[in-house]
């Protein structure tokens, strides 16, 4: 629900909408993910002039261009070095980072893992479509092995990134997955990302409706999901399922996880994981992320949510704390300093 | 101790300091050099290093050196050729035979001087000999063994021990020069605060070479170099790197804006980045990027976000960040970037000077992608061409690329330290809240300059970024006109600074035979010969540019005075052909070179000889 800021105001979806014509396909998934990023904005009680949305190259990364917030639209690949720039600068903004697969995964992989490691204070929303759009229709790091695009039209030969995977890897301390047609998720996801300081990677699964139609489709299917979808909830056991009768249970002999069915083998509902964002440990939720169809329902929701200082605070703090037992406090002190001597 | 003939008066001495990359001759000569400028000399130094941090000990390629030129006179110049050169062992020696004046004195470390040692350096078995160096002032002094008896009963161990023999040299020198140990006894104190052994290692060794040069019979003469008659002030000595930091920070003061710099550490940059992550007293905000490309995007982040920010590089990391720089230029954001040249392509020779990134700085981007450049002359001078590149910038909302290079940035001279109160205002454009007709792309008539909108002011959120903008709004246009009119727009923004800059002026003969032109580092010896010339009678002007985009204004008026043009620059002739594309109505000369070394004032008089005579 919209919440007033501290200035009182009180702000609908509508309010962060552009005058600019959104010019992504029909059908695209972006136009949902554009829906739920207005309505989480509009619920977080902050002021619209401290947004700045900023974005790399690529389909998604027009993004901007429709908000009504602060924007910039980058080059390739440099969207989360860009709002690096900004969050330091100004650590008031509520940053959000907007890239895709192949911007932040290929071109900007190096940008990713570092802002995710220094643990920038961004919002960073991960459209994965598993395609190259603006290009029409290569492959890129994320496209399924063997995946036929105009540049593997025999197949790919290269296994894909888990963004999930890499990011826990960089020491990442947030990270969810959401779907692009699942506003609810998504816009209740965007609101904890917001929430969490510190680097939030938003991993969206999306379609491409022209170059990669059915990216998910085995996941979202409606006859499907829910036994192909496991979301994660806090404090919650972790089962899913159209009758609510499968859940995730930890294999202690092969370290691994492993789907089982309630009711079976002596199983009950307390024998199901609980889920915990919040802990440190990344373990299980390096094992949540990998979870893949057919071996396992994919993971969507907050998987990991830890708390740690951020960088931008870090930097201000240490100049803050050397300013304060230092004699040089203007650059007259500095430029007289050390060794000088009077020339008469 | 016996007592001292009366020193002889000297004009002005070169002294090189030579040694195995390990062997602390940087630090040697910076010594010096501060004794030297604390007793009132004009000096300019030149540090000479390889790119390897510990190159293979004894050998040619891994001889440091540290040039210092101490003068009673102005010094403009570290010195074409050395009166002094300390060479720590055979390599030294080879390296540096050539840069010596006719019968200058040679001070050698005998005990490295070894059969295996003579042999890696390349020569035979008589190093001197082979040098043909019989007739000069050779003083074959034991210093390791002398360095090791002075520490005996330290109970240091031997790496210690060897690493303080470079103070030996440096007290031999101080003697020779009549110069007080004190500031150099100063700066153990303060260096090695905790470490009260290697305070009293470097002093004893210091003395024990100032008492041996006064011992050795070989010394019986001792110099003074007098003070140099230079303007009253305070002074301090400062290197280009220094400089250029501290030019950043006076600016983002000046400006009222806190200085953001988003950098990658690479040679022989990386100074600057150092000194102004020292700076968090002053609020400097230092951002070590991942890389290149990210130490120019955080920038442009934070200039969008209204911080005055700068990014510090080299020639091959300016290549990395070049597309970033198109986008500073399209989004039209307040940005310097500080180029700090080196011999290249490619990887090149990181640690030797060069001026060939000029055409990559103009023209290395893609589309038509105009910045404004400027260039420091001189190691101080870096400070005030840093706070020009930001004024410019920030006034006329372009990014701004200061050149300097690895002469500049690792030379110094003394400074008359600036009062902040007489550096120039810095106006910004930004735009303030409760401005009701805000646009993104609407512009100052006179300079063309956008208005500069801050993110967290109410009221005016706006996008910008790398697509093509619509000339009000700055919403996204493909419209064919508009991109002719923007890119129109760019280029003419640019050059409008040229109102905001001062003319060339021209150094010696206002009209006549000869004029030497030059840009950035090489003013020194450029001005050194036109000097020299003067004196010898000759109608040699020097017109150097410290403005590149735009050029001063009444360039034709000055090049139309002379008779013949010589451009001279650290490279094969790029700015002798950038002259040539806006003015071509005149001739243009070229002396080039590209040696890793600056030119030497007798290469510059000779080529202008050729001229006279030619």
């Amino acid at each position: 629900m919209s919440k007033e800021t501290s200035q009182g105001v009180v702000y609908t979806p509508k309010d962060f909408k552009s005058d600019q014509e959104v010019r992504w396909c029909p059908g695209c998934g972006d136009h949902a993910i554009l829906n739920s990023v207005q309505r989480a904005m509009s619920q977080l009680a902050i002021q619209k002039e401290k947004y700045a949305v900023i974005s790399g190259i690529g389909c998604s990364s027009r993004f901007p261009y429709y908000m009504a917030t602060y924007g910039f639209h980058g080059i390739h690949g440099r969207a989360a070095a860009i709002s690096t720039g900004v969050k330091v600068a100004n650590p008031e903004l509520s940053v959000w980072t907007i890239t895709g697969d192949g911007d932040s995964l290929a071109i900007g992989g190096n940008h990713l893992i570092h802002a995710v490691r220094r643990n920038v204070d961004i919002n960073l929303l991960l459209f994965n479509n598993r395609i190259y759009g603006l290009t029409k229709g290569q492959y890129s790091p994320t496209s399924v092995k063997g995946q036929v695009t105009k540049t593997s039209p025999y197949g790919t030969v290269e296994p894909p990134f888990n963004p999930g995977e890499l990011v826990i890897g960089a020491k990442g301390k947030f990270f969810a997955r959401t779907l692009d047609g699942n506003i609810k998720l998504s816009t209740d996801i965007f609101i904890e990302a917001a929430r969490h300081e510190g680097t939030s990677v938003v991993e969206i699964l999306q379609n491409c409706v022209i170059y990669n139609n059915g990216a998910y489709a085995d996941i979202t299917d409606r006859e499907h999901k829910e036994d192909r979808q496991i979301i994660l909830r806090d404090g919650e056991p972790m089962i899913f399922g159209k009758e609510r009768d499968k859940g995730l249970i930890l294999d202690r002999e092969h370290m691994k996880l492993k789907v089982v069915k309630i009711g079976e083998n002596g199983i009950s509902e307390k024998d199901i994981l609980v889920h915990n964002s919040t802990e440190n440990n990344p373990g299980l939720h390096m094992m949540l992320v990998n979870m893949r169809w057919p071996n396992y329902p994919v993971a969507l929701g907050i998987i990991r949510n830890v708390a740690a200082p951020t960088y931008d605070m870090a930097v201000h703090a240490q100049i803050g704390k050397v300013k304060e037992s230092s004699p040089i406090n203007k650059m007259d002190d500095l430029l007289t300093s050390g060794n000088t001597w009077e020339v008469q | 101790m016996t007592k001292k003939n009366k020193p002889i008066e000297l004009e002005d001495v070169v002294i090189r300091f030579s040694g195995d990359s390990g062997d602390g001759m940087q630090l040697t000569g910076t010594l010096f050099s501060n004794t030297a400028a604390l007793l009132g000399n004009d000096i300019a130094t030149f540090p000479d290093y390889p790119a390897e941090i510990r190159a293979p000990q004894g050998t040619v390629g891994g001889v440091s050196g540290f040039q210092v030129h101490f003068g009673h006179a102005r010094v403009k110049t570290p010195g074409d050729l050395a009166d002094v050169l300390v060479a720590m062992n055979p390599a030294a020696l080879k390296a540096n035979a050539r840069w010596l004046k006719p019968g200058a004195m040679i001070i050698i470390d005998v005990d490295n001087f070894t059969p295996k040692n003579i042999e890696k350096a390349g020569y035979k078995e008589d190093p001197i000999r082979e040098e043909k160096l019989e007739d000069y002032n050779v003083i074959q002094a034991p210093i390791t063994s002398l360095t090791k008896r002075a520490l005996e009963d330290m109970g240091l161990d031997m790496k210690s021990v060897l690493r303080s023999k470079n103070m030996f040299a440096l007290g031999m020198i101080y003697w020779i020069f009549n110069r007080p140990l004190k500031f150099t006894e100063d700066f153990f104190k303060s260096k090695f605060k905790r470490k009260p052994e290697i305070i009293e290692a470097n002093e004893r060794v210091l003395k024990a070479g100032y008492y041996y040069a006064e011992t050795i019979e070989a010394l019986h003469v001792t110099y003074v170099v007098k003070p140099a008659e230079i303007e009253k002030g305070t002074y301090r000595n400062i290197n280009g790197n220094t400089a250029t930091a501290w030019g950043l920070i006076a600016a983002a003061e000046k400006a009222g804006l806190q200085l953001f710099v988003g950098s990658y550490p690479i040679t022989p940059a990386t100074g600057i980045l150092e000194e102004l992550a020292l700076r968090k007293n002053l609020g400097v905000i230092t951002v070590q990027a991942e890389d290149e490309i990210a130490g120019i995007t955080t920038s442009i982040g934070a200039s969008f976000a209204g911080l005055l920010a700068a990014t510090t590089t080299s020639g091959p990391g300016l290549a990395l960040k070049s597309e970033a720089l198109g986008l500073a230029v399209i989004t039209e954001l307040p940005l310097v970037v500080v180029d700090v040249q080196r011999g290249g392509p490619s990887t090149g020779l990181p640690t030797k000077t060069e001026q060939s990134d000029l055409m990559q700085v103009l023209y290395g981007r893609n589309g038509e992608s105009p910045v404004a450049v400027v260039a420091a002359s001189t190691p101080a001078n870096c400070f005030y061409y840093a706070f020009e590149a930001a004024r410019l910038a920030l006034e006329h909302m372009t990014p701004v690329v200061l050149m300097t290079d690895g002469f500049l940035a690792n030379g110094s001279e003394p400074w008359k330290i600036p009062a902040m109160s007489e550096m120039p205002e810095i106006k910004t454009r930004i735009v303030p809240e409760g401005t009701d007709d805000y646009e993104p792309y609407k512009r100052d008539p006179e300079t063309l300059a956008r208005g500069w909108a801050i993110p967290g002011t109410p009221g005016l959120e706006h996008r910008i970024g790398g697509l093509e903008k619509d000339e009000i709004s700055g919403n996204v246009s493909y419209d064919p006109v508009n991109h002719q009119v923007m890119t129109n727009i760019r280029t003419e923004k640019v050059k409008r600074i040229v109102h905001d800059i001062p003319e060339l002026k021209v150094e010696g003969e206002q009209e006549g035979d000869v004029l030497l032109v030059g840009w950035g580092s090489t003013f020194g010896h450029l001005k050194s010969a036109q000097e020299e010339m003067d004196q010898e009678g000759k109608k040699v002007g020097l017109a150097h540019f410290n403005y590149i985009n735009p050029l001063p204004g009444n360039v034709e008026d000055v090049f139309g005075n002379f008779e013949k043009i010589l451009v001279c620059e650290l490279n094969m002739g790029q700015f002798a052909g950038y002259l040539r594309m806006n003015f071509p109505q005149f001739d243009y000369h070229q002396l080039n070179k590209v040696q890793g070394l600056p030119f030497t004032v007798a290469e510059i008089k000779e080529a202008v000889n050729n001229l006279l005579e030619g």
